[in-house]
């Protein structure tokens, strides 16, 4: 692998930029593999990466029906936190955190990981006390967050009107370590990093079926190129995994929905931070391009389109232009949507399933391009030593079953 | 925005429904005699179809009455809509799917 620095960049630079090397190969699907992870967005990159790198697991095949980084990933809005509610949650996008914070060292690539803070609006009493309980008990989990009054949203983010509007901005939670990262950086990064280890991303490949032996257990993947070996398959595919598990017989408590986003017209710096409002449906950063990056919460009904209503959009424009009043005339450039894996709980599953050999890593809703690194990680560890990382076992299929949710639903209900 | 039409008030904007999840679900008759599993699997198991979806839609701001549609979720177009307690009407090309 090349390495990137100021000093290669300038040596390149010397050549005019000829001698730069493709940053990952695009090799021909072997026969067999130790590990076949089926979706090359973010979470299935990062999972082959540290299997790579912390477990020695290299004949790994990342097989992508697209291209990489063309799902969820690259069409998310990048919102980064770990505030969250429960000490399950908060453990597992916690130890992600820790993880954007050393990820482009840890990657060579920038992922321009930017803790810039996100800034969660109250507009009523409810959000006050709940936004109160989610400071306290993110505190006693060692997790920054922090109450604002109205006035000191203001001078954080000096943008906002905190003037009379139909739901008055009240207050807010801070978290000054949340912020944004590069999306497609994330995907190419640890795209790079896995390459170099010797895992094998196939693109425009895609996974038709799932072949079972006798005793149940997995043999490998049918593809749009042919059967491929592997007697363990990671299943990472988002809005897709129900389609998946399908064809290995096994349901789950999903439901694909689209998810919107939409950017302006690019513009010089004008917001710092990134705010989010759940009770008004809406959110907005501006990325280092210029555009504001807007999105708010799911369409109503599950799809599989990948685009979703514009009255769903203007509703969240509405929102913007009452927040961030100074916005009303900036034209928006670009609106599009993905397909988001939805559990009634609104958390992920990492986790076994009923098939030997069989992995699933799905269930981040509108919300797992944050938990990219820790995801990746403790999905790794669990293929690789067939059983959980302690983090992420909370986060299994049995626990709808048992009745062991983590109903972070009820304290964030929008996309982030 | 989709144009659903209401069995009761004719063809009317998406803004006047509200979507109510996988249709044919039935509550169990016997809840107490469901082991674990089988109460899970009511209650939060979904077929997540990538094609035809049977699901629930109510005329909020119309009649008022629950119905259902058939709906298929790559293009999201509306194969027809029927009453509540209706069976789901089969499609022509359900046969083949099934043989599939
Ligand atoms: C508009 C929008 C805004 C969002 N905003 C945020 C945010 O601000 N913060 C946040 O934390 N999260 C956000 N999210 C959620 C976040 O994007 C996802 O949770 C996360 O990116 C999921 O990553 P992934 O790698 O699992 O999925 P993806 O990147 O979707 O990767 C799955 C891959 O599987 C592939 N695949 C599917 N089927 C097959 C098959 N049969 N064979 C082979 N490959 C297959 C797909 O092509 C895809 O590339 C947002 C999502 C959307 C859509
Ligand atoms: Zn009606």
């Amino acid at each position: 692998m090349q390495n990137y620095s100021a000093f290669s960049l300038f040596k390149q630079a010397l050549g005019g930029h000829a001698g730069w090397q493709k940053q990952w190969r695009s090799p021909e699907p072997k026969a067999e593999y130790d590990v076949i992870i089926v979706g090359a967005g973010g979470h299935g990159l990062a999972t082959a990466h540290y299997l790579a790198k912390e477990h020695g697991i290299t004949n790994v095949a990342v097989v992508e029906k697209g291209w990489l980084g063309g799902g969820n990933t690259g069409r998310n809005t990048t919102i980064i936190r770990s505030n969250y509610l429960f000490d399950e949650s908060a453990a597992l996008y916690e130890h992600a955190l820790k993880l954007w914070e050393g990820l482009s060292q840890d990657l060579n690539y920038n992922v321009m990981y930017s803790p810039r803070g996100v800034l969660m609006l109250a507009h009523n009493i409810h959000d006050v006390q709940s936004f109160k309980r989610h400071v306290h008990a993110n505190r006693l989990n060692g997790i920054d967050n922090e109450w604002l009054s109205a006035e000191e949203c203001k001078e954080f983010c000096p943008p906002l009107n905190i003037g009379a509007m139909r739901y008055p901005i009240l207050g807010g939670a801070l978290q000054r370590r949340g912020g944004t990262a590069r999306h497609d950086a994330v995907a190419w990064g640890y795209a790079r990093a896995a390459d170099a280890r010797g895992v094998d991303i196939i693109e425009n490949c895609e996974v038709t079926g799932i072949r079972r032996g006798v005793n149940g257990a997995v043999e490998g993947v049918e593809t749009s190129r042919g059967f491929i070996r592997a007697k363990k398959v990671g299943v990472s595919a988002a809005g897709h995994t129900s389609v998946i598990m399908d064809m290995a017989g096994v349901r789950l408590p999903l439901e694909s929905y689209p998810l919107q986003a939409l950017v302006s017209e690019p513009v010089k710096p004008a917001f710092p931070c990134v705010v989010m409002s759940n009770t008004i449906h809406a959110y907005i950063s501006q990325s280092d391009k210029g555009e504001m990056v807007i999105g708010a919460g799911t369409d109503a009904y599950t799809s599989y389109s990948q685009r979703g209503a514009l009255h769903i959009a203007s509703h969240t424009l509405d929102a913007i232009c009452e927040l961030v009043p100074m916005f009303r005339r900036l034209r928006m450039l670009r609106n599009w949507g993905g397909i988001v894996d939805v559990t009634p709980d609104r958390s992920p599953i990492i986790a076994k399933t009923p098939v030997p050999g069989l992995y699933v890593n799905c269930g981040w809703g509108t919300g797992g391009f944050k938990a990219t690194p820790g995801s990746g990680n403790v999905f790794a560890w669990t293929i690789a030593r067939d059983e959980p990382h302690k983090i992420n076992a909370p986060f299994t299929i049995e626990r709808f079953r048992d009745g062991i949710l983590i109903d972070e639903a009820a304290a964030a209900a929008v996309a982030h | 925005m989709l144009l659903i039409t209401c069995p009761h008030c004719g063809p009317r904007a998406e803004l006047e429904f509200s979507y109510g999840g996988e249709a044919h679900i039935a509550r169990p008759i016997d809840p107490t005699g469901l082991d674990d599993e089988a109460w899970a699997t009511f209650l939060y198991k979904r077929s997540n179809p990538k094609g035809v979806h049977a699901e629930r839609w109510r005329h909020l701001h119309g009649c008022g009455r629950f119905f259902n549609v058939l709906r298929d979720t790559i293009s999201d177009t509306i194969v027809t809509t029927y009453p509540a307690g209706q069976p789901r009407p089969a499609l022509p090309s359900d046969g083949k799917e099934n043989a599939r």
